[in-house]
């Protein structure tokens, strides 16, 4: 257990997540306990309105957990200010960056913000960095376009090589895959397996391509309504965890194949 | 941020050009002077000046200071704006600032009837004007800089700003319908806007403030180019956010404040400086951006104030419908040219 936990990057322990409001709390999700495993690509899979998103915003400290904590690198995430979590957690959001006319350059240099000075200078180790990036997300030919000249799926690329910039031991990705055709879909995850495994950085992603997440993740999150549950997608499939995501009525999971049909 | 392009060129192409401008202001007006006369009155000491040289000691060269600072001051204030509220439509004002101003300027001249006798005569002197307009103008800031540490939305500090601009222009109106027509004219010549009123005391005061104006700007680079990317992703690269929004609106209210309370409400410069600027350069980045439009500011407001004072004439147009006038046309030109807007 012990040797365990020295590995894990982000642990919670007994976290509820949900919305605090004056008067009343609503409880999204309970009794989360996950660990994140040093270079692992780890998929968080659930329906719609499960509670992923609240999920990956308490880990993210855009929220604070009703109870329980969230521990990042054996440290409570309560314990960081915004700048230590920005060296250690770095995010991928769905929300369309406000300002498209940035380079692709310019747009993965942010990334290094938290390391700059006081006007946001390069050093040359941060233009290393940056340009080590851009190799490994292969947008090398982009590298002097213009944001709004990309495609949604090139985007996506540059967005996570600014990620990558931030060089964190941590990469939380709100589902990357939304609005990808099927081949960006899994040239995306293809991408995040790969960095994960050359990087060795850990990178979470919430996605709704669970086929996909099954045949790439070292390790999947699945929420349902009957609570949370982690593990491998080998060992996830053999527990019937994927059955139990959607209305049995509707779309049963095909434990050969790991894939959903729909009931005719 | 590292661009790829170098803008040494245009930047010193732009520095030249308002120096020359600088000058061409100074020398026209009612009287023609020459430019030896000029550089001559620059190093002579203000006893023995000849006629001439007085007038461009004492009226033009605090006219073309002044024309300077407005422009690139109210330039700046809304690039800073515009990125912090990633809206194109966004100037110096959106925050209530002139309407602040605005509201003291009404009070005082259209207000002083109702004092009466000798505090009339003396609130409608020009620095009970400047010291009604600040104050307008620094109590509405410090009304959005309270309701902005409330607030977590930027845009709905958008709003408030909006509607505290409302709120002070139906007090004015109000104010303008028990008014005699003398006050509403004095009133409506104060909306004209002017550059050249000031006296060298004034010129200092202005410069001072704009300076720690301009600082608080160049403090703020960092957080404005981060804040392209909204706030979600600013914050997850360790900026604080809070503190970076309200640098940023001190350092605009700084600047929108002063200008509006000394050279009255310039239309317009505020809102389409950045846009003229980014199309220019086409970058969004700040460290670019805020030099360059410090220069486009000054020169543009140079060339609108040479236009307004009628050269040879003693005819002098309000600034404000010239700037509008002026700049209007060459924004649309641009826009229609690059087919597309940079922001």
């Amino acid at each position: 257990m012990k040797e365990n936990n020295q590995h894990n990057i982000l642990k919670t322990d007994n976290l509820t997540v949900g919305y605090q409001s004056k008067k009343t709390q609503t409880i999204v999700a309970s009794n989360i306990n996950i660990g994140l495993n040093k270079g692992e690509l780890i998929g968080l899979v659930g329906g719609n309105g499960i509670g992923k998103s609240t999920l990956l915003k308490t880990l993210t400290k855009v929220i604070s957990p009703l109870s329980g904590q969230v521990l990042i690198n054996n440290q409570s995430l309560d314990n960081y200010s915004n700048l230590e979590l920005a060296k250690t957690l770095s995010l991928v959001l769905t929300e369309p960056i406000a300002a498209k006319n940035l380079t692709v350059f310019e747009l993965v240099a942010l990334g290094r913000q938290p390391y700059t000075n006081w006007v946001g200078n390069l050093s040359d180790t941060d233009v290393a960095i940056i340009n080590n990036a851009i190799k490994q997300t292969t947008i090398e030919d982009l590298k002097h376009k213009k944001c709004f000249e990309l495609s949604d799926g090139q985007l996506q690329k540059v967005m996570i090589a600014r990620a990558l910039a931030q060089d964190t031991d941590l990469i939380i990705l709100d589902e990357p895959t939304s609005h990808l055709d099927m081949y960006h879909k899994a040239y995306i995850l293809k991408l995040l397996q790969k960095l994960a495994k050359d990087t060795g950085k850990t990178i979470l992603f919430s996605s709704h391509e669970i086929d996909l997440a099954i045949q790439l993740c070292d390790s999947m999150i699945v929420m349902s309504d009957q609570g949370i549950v982690s593990d491998t997608p080998c060992n996830l499939i053999e527990k019937g965890a994927f059955s139990n995501l959607f209305p049995e009525d509707m779309i049963v999971f095909d434990e050969k194949t790991g894939s959903f049909r729909v009931k005719k | 941020m590292i661009t790829s392009k170098s803008y040494t060129i245009p930047f010193i192409v732009l520095a030249i050009l308002l120096v020359l401008l600088f000058l061409v202001n100074i020398s026209l007006g009612s009287v023609s002077i020459t430019f030896n006369t000029i550089i001559d009155s620059f190093f002579t000491n203000s006893d023995s000046l000849n006629n001439h040289q007085y007038i461009i000691q004492n009226y033009r060269l605090p006219k073309a200071i002044t024309a300077v600072l407005v422009g690139s001051g109210l330039g700046i204030s809304g690039l800073l704006m515009q990125t912090l509220f990633r809206n194109p439509l966004a100037g110096p004002f959106v925050l209530g600032i002139t309407s602040g101003a605005s509201l003291g300027v009404a009070l005082v001249i259209l207000g002083s009837s109702i004092f009466g006798g000798f505090l009339a005569t003396f609130l409608l002197t020009k620095w009970s004007l400047v010291i009604a307009a600040s104050l307008g103008s620094f109590l509405v800031l410090l009304l959005v800089l309270i309701v902005s540490s409330k607030v977590r939305d930027t845009m709905a500090i958008l709003i408030i700003g909006l509607m505290f601009g409302s709120i002070t222009a139906a007090i004015v109106s109000v104010l303008s319908y028990f008014s005699s027509a003398e006050q509403l004219q004095q009133y409506i010549f104060w909306g004209f806007g002017s550059l050249g009123d000031l006296d060298w005391n004034e010129v200092s005061i202005f410069a001072i403030i704009y300076c720690i104006g301009i600082l608080f700007s160049i403090l703020s680079i960092k957080g404005l180019n981060t804040l392209l990317l909204g706030e979600n992703y600013a914050k997850s690269l360790g900026l604080n956010i809070k503190q970076s929004r309200l640098l940023i609106i001190i350092a605009t209210s700084l600047l929108a404040g002063t200008i509006t309370a000394f050279a009255g409400p310039i239309a317009f410069i505020g809102l389409a400086i950045p846009h003229v600027t980014r199309q220019v350069f086409n970058t969004s980045n700040h460290k670019i951006l805020l030099p360059a439009v410090f220069l486009f500011g000054a020169i543009i407001m140079l060339i609108c104030d040479s236009i307004a004072q009628l050269p040879n004439t003693d005819y002098m147009l309000p600034i404000n419908a010239i700037t509008s006038l002026f700049g209007a046309p060459i924004v649309v030109w641009l826009l229609v040219r690059q087919r597309k807007m940079v922001f």
